[in-house]
């Protein structure tokens, strides 16, 4: 699916680092609190140096936006304890590491229940959302919330919308929605907050296969637009039945 | 062969303790909503911590045993019997083959625990054999169990005892009929108005029907933010409390998703997070504010007398080991 161009940059300073607990279990680091490719490079970054890390009494890690959240057991390291390892060995990464991403695309058929509300919401006709939507190409900042959701950054402020107020019991797998200036697609089935404007055919998450998610933090998306055929065909072929 | 289901109950999944280390990919841990009623389970039958057990919520299957097994049935009281006769939790019982396991009314909690010793012969997926069922993913073919669903055990039993004259002492389990939830402060607690905050520590909350394995939807007065603002999505976990704009707060449970954009308010500690779990649809709860500390020196607590229950009862079967060699 797509070519793979890679795409590289280099990044400049992190801003200061928070660190700050989630409960009894979790500590959180913050790069920041909005969206750059600059902060995002940086927890990519340090969540590198984390894999290639064995402290014991750390469970694993999850890596956001601006975020990475350690998960550890209060039995065996404190949070003290885990807090000065943490700052320690993260003042000892390099700043100066450049991140090559793979470049894909996404076809979508926009034919989303909020489409219309989201063209309302900031005043445009559905088809100018549509042309915003896959005009840009967005970067996968993280894969999170259910598996393999990809949270991309870049979307075109003109088409933010807010969350839903109560959130859906029930969004199909492919759904393609927005959040705030989020855009992401839906893998599996689940309830969600997020403006649903279309849906892709493809699968994201494919436990058959040897890695099961479609994206990877850092890869660089475009969204196509389908039509209703090109989506049922396509659907068929990655569904496999 | 093992067991047989002859009726699937309300939400039967088999559950251990979690699948962990994939978060990052966005896949959920699951795992027992209650992790120390199967733990307790376990240790009763001198399982691993980690093995797999059966999960029923409310209404209980109906289990047909092909084979003579071991086992125990732990956390919520869903009211087990053996071919009609009361069945006595937290204790090691042997089901003769042929026997029928049967629940009835749930008389405490909602989560009942159905271990059997050496574990059921279910692949691990992903290093884990919970049931994702939201993902399809892991346990009995990624679902809940159904109706004619034949699992095996790993281990036949080889003892010759067939009754067992100790069971555990139940005050090591919480007592489920308290309603206050230890939480602490969530990392959004200070972007709420000063009444939310006062009201979310003071007030009472009703689970609402639309709650399950992957959270507890909470209803109460509106937990209003100061300024209404989108976050970012970060990592958010079992026991996080989020506030969506509806100002509706939304426990996370065991299926939660590993990431989350509404604020969160606090976070459930987690030696509450089973008492919690055997919460349901229609229960009140109110939440209490204990300090990071706090929660760590409940957690040790709890530990130590965890260990001291294991080391009890490996003596108890080393003793009928004895006693077997003598006869």
């Amino acid at each position: 699916m797509g070519s793979s161009h890679e795409q590289s940059l280099s990044i400049a300073l992190p801003n200061p680092i928070r660190y700050f607990p989630m409960g009894d279990q979790a500590l959180v680091l913050s790069f920041g609190d909005t969206i750059s490719e600059m902060v995002n490079v940086r927890v990519r970054q340090v969540a590198t140096h984390i894999d290639n890390w064995s402290q014991p009494g750390v469970i694993e890690y999850v890596p956001a936006y601006t975020t990475i959240t350690i998960y550890y057991d209060p039995l065996k390291i404190t949070y003290q304890e885990l807090l000065s390892v943490l700052q320690m060995i993260v003042q000892d990464i390099p700043e100066d590491t450049e991140y090559i991403g793979k470049k894909k695309e996404i076809p979508v058929y926009y034919n989303g229940a909020d489409l219309a509300y989201v063209a309302q919401y900031n005043g445009l006709t559905e088809e100018e959302v549509i042309r915003l939507h896959s005009t840009p190409e967005y970067r996968v900042y993280m894969i999170g919330f259910v598996p393999g959701f990809p949270y991309l950054g870049g979307m075109d402020s003109r088409i933010a919308t807010p969350r839903k107020e109560v959130p859906r019991l029930k969004i199909e797998a492919g759904a393609v929605g927005i959040a705030g200036e989020q855009t992401g697609v839906y893998p599996i089935e689940t309830p969600g907050g997020w403006q649903i404007i279309g849906h892709t055919p493809l699968q994201l998450f494919d436990l058959s296969k040897e890695s099961p998610s479609l994206l990877e933090m850092g890869d660089c998306v475009r969204f196509v637009p389908i039509t209703y055929d090109e989506f049922v065909l396509l659907k068929t072929e990655s569904y496999g039945h | 062969m093992g067991i047989k289901i002859i009726k699937a109950g309300m939400l039967t999944t088999i559950q251990d303790l979690g699948r962990y280390g994939l978060q990052r990919y966005g896949m959920a841990v699951s795992g027992a909503m209650d992790s120390y009623a199967l733990l307790l389970g376990n240790s009763i039958l001198g399982n691993a911590d980690n093995e797999a057990a059966i999960e029923c919520t409310v209404l209980g299957p109906i289990i047909y045993f092909e084979q003579t097994q071991l086992i125990t049935v732990t956390g919520a009281n869903l009211s087990p019997k053996v071919d009609g006769q009361s069945l006595p939790m937290w204790k090691p019982v042997l089901i003769e083959a042929g026997s029928l396991l049967s629940f009835g009314r749930p008389n405490s909690g909602c989560r009942a625990y159905i271990c059997f010793q050496g574990g059921l012969d279910i692949p691990k997926l992903l290093g884990s054999r919970s049931t994702y069922s939201k993902g399809q993913v892991g346990g009995w073919k990624g679902r809940p169990l159904q109706e004619g669903d034949r699992i095996a055990f790993r281990h036949c039993y080889k003892g010759k005892d067939s009754l067992f004259r100790w069971s555990m002492d139940p005050s090591l389990y919480p007592d489920l009929s308290t309603n206050v939830i230890r939480v602490m402060d969530g990392p959004q607690l200070p972007c709420f108005e000063s009444a939310a905050q006062k009201s979310f520590f003071s007030d009472v909350f009703t689970i609402s029907n639309n709650s399950d394995r992957m959270g507890y939807r909470l209803t109460s007065k509106r937990l209003r933010l100061t300024e209404q603002k989108e976050l970012l999505s970060t990592a958010v976990t079992f026991g996080s409390i989020q506030v969506p704009p509806d100002g509706n707060a939304i426990v996370l449970m065991a299926d939660h998703p590993t990431t989350g954009g509404y604020p969160v308010i606090a976070q459930v500690a987690t030696i509450d997070l089973p008492l919690l779990a055997q919460k349901g649809p229609n229960n009140r709860i109110s939440f209490e504010r204990i300090s990071l500390d706090e929660a760590h020196d409940l957690l040790k607590k709890q530990h130590t007398q965890f260990k001291k229950l294991k080391r009890a009862i490996a003596l108890k079967y080393e003793k009928t080991a004895y006693h077997r060699f003598e006869l």
